[in-house]
């Protein structure tokens, strides 16, 4: 029972750190209808930004919003010069444009970093705590997870909901060509939508990697669950993306703990395929009929 | 999901129906529009080529020897990919793993069967990646665009898992070592001892008849009913197409040709670990597509040359320029990465699918302007 | 307020406009009728720059708004409700009004209360999703929007399109009563006619591409051979 619950904790720490990363795809998907594959290479880059300013003696505060800024001008800078061009054809090229980025980035941080596997500071303590005899196995580091993921998401949320920008967001996300002629500039709001994923990625890219060990690939799981994550819970739904990183985060720990740990990505498939079957358009996709 | 690839096949070099683009009425000699004589001219020309390369071969280092082989087993696979693709429209990240299923299959297959011949083996190894191909075909032919590539993206970095879980079976993550097929006495009577050459030729008669079956196909009603699934899947089911069908034979094909293309790299590079078939090696297969243009076979050749021939240069400069081992191997990555976007956003046809475009562009104006 | 001059627009080879002139003064409905496809539609989106022309000219207020961006439209005064509504249905009844007002320096979150006023219908759920609503009160919600701007020009295209005659006649009065009222000039277009120039003051007759007849709205209502060849009635 213990290892039950001690498994069930690390899968839900798993899961929010996948469901903020799904957060990011979903959000560029809404404004963008582009899945951006490379979310995960840049998240990569800026830990190690924030890796070397920890080397050189910055503290690991600094060091987090530092690459949350650069996460933030990266994902401006990627929608502005080069997604821009593709946002109109055919959704292919999309595709094609993020998948050659991923691979560009995450070679290019092997290049300049290492391709070593180095240790990343943890901000808090490893251990886990007791409640009564039985020992917890949610560390302090897995709170501050799952408390700064929840705090982001509530950030964002309530962004979207209550801020004029939020507004045009949304409205530029759903109806480009109203919106436009509402005023808003519509591209503005699509590139804002990229930093905002940018933003949102590097602080996940930290979080992963706080406790663990970083390579230029150590991103590449990540983003593959976190994409299944999206599409399960329907890449049009926050509330999908959430829900669908818990449930892929619980996945992946009980199939690790009770299987086989090699079996992980394989159940990982099984799932999307399973859900995409019977529900082609993710968990949560009540997808409003877009009469208007 | 339209594509930017030309509807105009190979059909004009490599045999088949011919498809004019420009209908300015002028085929060329009756002659060469004959299938017939197409076919055979294609014939004539592949044993001239095997000469040609048993030649080559006979005056290579190991080195240029193995880069040839190499070129072998990336081409069938490229080409599947290509088909799939750029005349069928599904986009698959998980080719890859296809090429391992092939690999794993031929594997296991010399190792514990060593009387088969090596014909056999190719064939089951095609025949056990079909099969994972129509599993996933099936499950493709429901998905489109991010979704089928994440599906198949789940899949690439999902199967070389199985390799370690049976590692009894399959070797773990030391993967299984493969002794390739020693070439026959007949063979070296006529060419010499020519070492790892033997693989080398085998490797290219197996990656040309690939890429014949794949031209016939492209260019037979099945190439059709491909282009008119991705053109229009409104219009092509209301002609009668079976859109599943098409989608998952198209899917099927393709794996096949990435099996053999496992096949090969299992002999040629005699190791077949779960660490030869990362995700990488899917975006490779992709950029190489992306590069050739998308449909093309031609492309196919040209993409697999690049692929072969462009990380080792690239690896050459980087240590002539100061990097060290670990930082020379990422940069074939970075330039293929940077490629792959720049052609995306200057030459969406890639690198043939651009030159054809504008030769047809400039037939197509001269044929107006000499008042057709 | 608006004048348009020989506006020239094509859609690869095909000329939608060909040469196209019209005004839309101060106070005053202009209606823009014709049969589909006649070119009504891409004339107002030339005007708020969603289609780019190839010759002629446009001019608010005398300034030259040719080749403006869409964007900026909403700044000088302009409001287009487009073919098709343009409700956002992902988004609430409320949150749809407030994009009306987003860019006036005086807005207040008060303004809504006008247009739940003039439409109570929406008033009820303004904290729904915009998508529960039925046809004529997305209608009366995207007219609403649009007049939280606070426009000197109105596009309007097609807003009887699959209404009941009741809420054609609704909204259409509202229209009337607010251009008397604020002097906003209007141009309307609509494949209906008869209701079109019941409140309008003039109109321009547009076939294939070309005005074909501009005259009073009362001169086109009794002009038989017209109404018959191509308003339809």
């Amino acid at each position: 029972m213990q290892q039950f619950l001690n498994v069930s904790f690390t899968g839900f720490t798993l899961g929010a750190i996948y469901a903020a990363f799904a957060l990011c795809l979903v959000l560029i998907f809404r404004a963008t209808r582009i899945i951006n594959f490379a979310q995960g290479a840049q998240a990569a880059l800026t830990t190690y930004i924030a890796f070397d300013l920890i080397n050189r003696g910055f503290s690991y505060w600094l060091a987090l919003l530092i690459a949350i800024a650069a996460g933030f001008v990266l994902g401006a800078f990627i929608e502005r010069v080069i997604v821009r061009r593709v946002e109109k054809g055919p959704e292919i090229n999309a595709v094609i444009v993020t998948l050659g980025l991923f691979v560009a980035i995450e070679a290019l941080v092997g290049i300049i970093y290492s391709q070593n596997q180095q240790g990343f500071p943890a901000p808090f303590g490893v251990q886990g705590f007791k409640i009564g005899g039985t020992l917890i196995a949610l560390t302090g580091n897995d709170r501050y997870r799952i408390v700064a993921v929840a705090l982001a998401l509530v950030a964002l949320l309530a962004l979207f909901r209550f801020t004029h920008v939020g507004l045009r967001m949304r409205a530029a996300a759903f109806g480009q060509e109203v919106a436009q002629l509402l005023g808003i500039r519509v591209g503005r709001m699509l590139t804002l939508g990229w930093a905002l994923a940018g933003a949102f990625g590097a602080l996940a890219g930290i979080l992963i990697a706080g406790g663990s060990f970083i390579s230029p690939s150590y991103m590449q799981g990540t983003v593959i669950f976190a994409f299944v994550a999206a599409v399960l819970g329907g890449l049009d739904s926050f509330a999908g993306a959430v829900v669908g990183g818990l449930i892929l985060g619980l996945t992946q720990s009980y199939v690790q703990s009770y299987v086989d740990i090699n079996l992980v990505n394989m159940a990982a498939l099984v799932l999307l395929l399973g859900v995409l079957l019977v529900r082609p358009g993710g968990l949560f996709s009540a997808s409003v009929a877009r009469k208007v | 999901m339209a594509l930017d690839s030309p509807d105009v096949t190979d059909g004009e070099l490599l045999g088949g129906g011919s498809r004019r683009v420009t209908g300015d009425g002028s085929g060329g000699p009756a002659l060469m529009r004959s299938n017939g004589v197409k076919h055979l001219l294609l014939v004539v020309l592949a044993w001239i080529g095997i000469f040609l390369l048993v030649k080559l071969l006979q005056d290579s280092n190991p080195f240029r020897v193995t880069q040839l082989a190499t070129m072998a087993y990336y081409l069938p696979a490229i080409a599947g990919l290509t088909v799939l693709t750029g005349v069928n429209g599904q986009i698959s990240l998980g080719h890859g793993a296809l090429m391992a299923v092939g690999a794993y299959t031929t594997s296991v297959l010399l190792q514990r069967q060593e009387s088969l011949p090596f014909i056999v083996v190719v064939l089951a190894s095609v025949a056990t990646a079909c099969v994972v191909g129509y599993l996933v075909g099936i499950a493709a032919a429901r998905l489109h665009g991010p979704y089928l590539a994440g599906a198949t993206l789940a899949l690439a970095v999902g199967l070389p898992g199985l390799a370690v879980y049976f590692r009894d079976f399959l070797g773990g993550d030391q993967g299984l070592r493969v002794t390739p097929p020693s070439s026959p006495a007949w063979f070296e009577s006529i060419t010499g001892d020519l070492g790892r050459g033997y693989v080398t030729v085998l490797g290219w008669a197996l990656a040309l008849s690939a890429l014949f079956f794949l031209s016939n196909l492209v260019n037979s009603r099945y190439g059709r009913q491909w282009r008119a699934v991705r053109d229009d899947e409104i219009a092509a089911s209301l002609l009668g197409i079976d859109l599943g069908r098409a989608r998952v034979l198209a899917f099927v094909v393709s794996a096949g040709c990435a099996g053999v293309g496992g096949s090969l790299l299992a002999v040629v590079t005699r190791l077949t670990a779960p660490l030869s078939f990362t995700i990488v090696l899917s975006l490779f297969l992709l950029t190489a597509i992306v590069l050739g243009g998308l449909g093309s076979l031609v492309g196919a050749v040209l993409g697999a040359a690049l692929l072969t021939f462009l990380p080792t240069f690239l690896n050459n400069q980087a240590l002539a320029a100061g990097l060290d081992n670990s930082q020379a191997a990422n940069l074939a990555p970075v330039v293929f990465g940077l490629v792959l976007v720049l052609v995306m956003l200057l030459a969406p046809r890639g690198l043939v699918g651009t030159t054809r475009t504008a030769y047809y562009q400039r037939r197509a104006r001269r044929s107006r302007s000499t008042g057709a | 307020m608006l004048v348009v001059k020989d506006l020239v627009v094509s859609y690869g080879a095909v000329p939608a406009l060909d040469g196209v002139s019209l005004e839309a003064p101060a106070g005053k409905i202009t209606a823009v009728l014709g049969a589909n496809g006649a070119g009504k539609t891409t004339l107002l989106r030339t005007v708020s720059g969603l289609v780019r022309p190839k010759a002629g000219e446009i001019t608010l207020e005398g300034e030259d708004i040719t080749r403006l961006p869409v964007e900026s439209m909403v700044h000088r005064g302009m409001a287009h409700v487009p073919e098709g509504r343009g409700v956002i249905a992902e988004l609430t009844i409320a949150e749809n009004l407030k994009l009306g007002g987003l860019f006036r320096k005086d807005a207040k979150d008060s303004d809504s209360d006008e247009i739940y006023e003039l439409f109570p219908a929406l008033a009820e759920r303004r904290n729904l999703s915009a998508h529960t609503l039925s046809g004529g009160e997305r209608q009366m919600l995207v007219v609403g929007r649009a007049l939280l701007a606070r426009p000197k020009l109105l596009l309007l295209d097609e807003p009887s399109l699959g209404l009941a005659p009741r809420i054609v006649a609704q909204i259409f009065g509202i229209i009337r009563d607010l251009v008397d009222r604020t002097g906003l000039a209007t141009l309307l277009v609509e494949q209906n006619a008869k209701s079109a120039l019941s409140i309008a003051d003039t109109g321009v007759v547009i076939n294939l591409g070309k005005v074909v007849a501009a005259d009073s709205a009362a001169a086109l209502s009794s002009n038989d051979e017209l109404r018959h060849a191509f308003l339809g009635f």
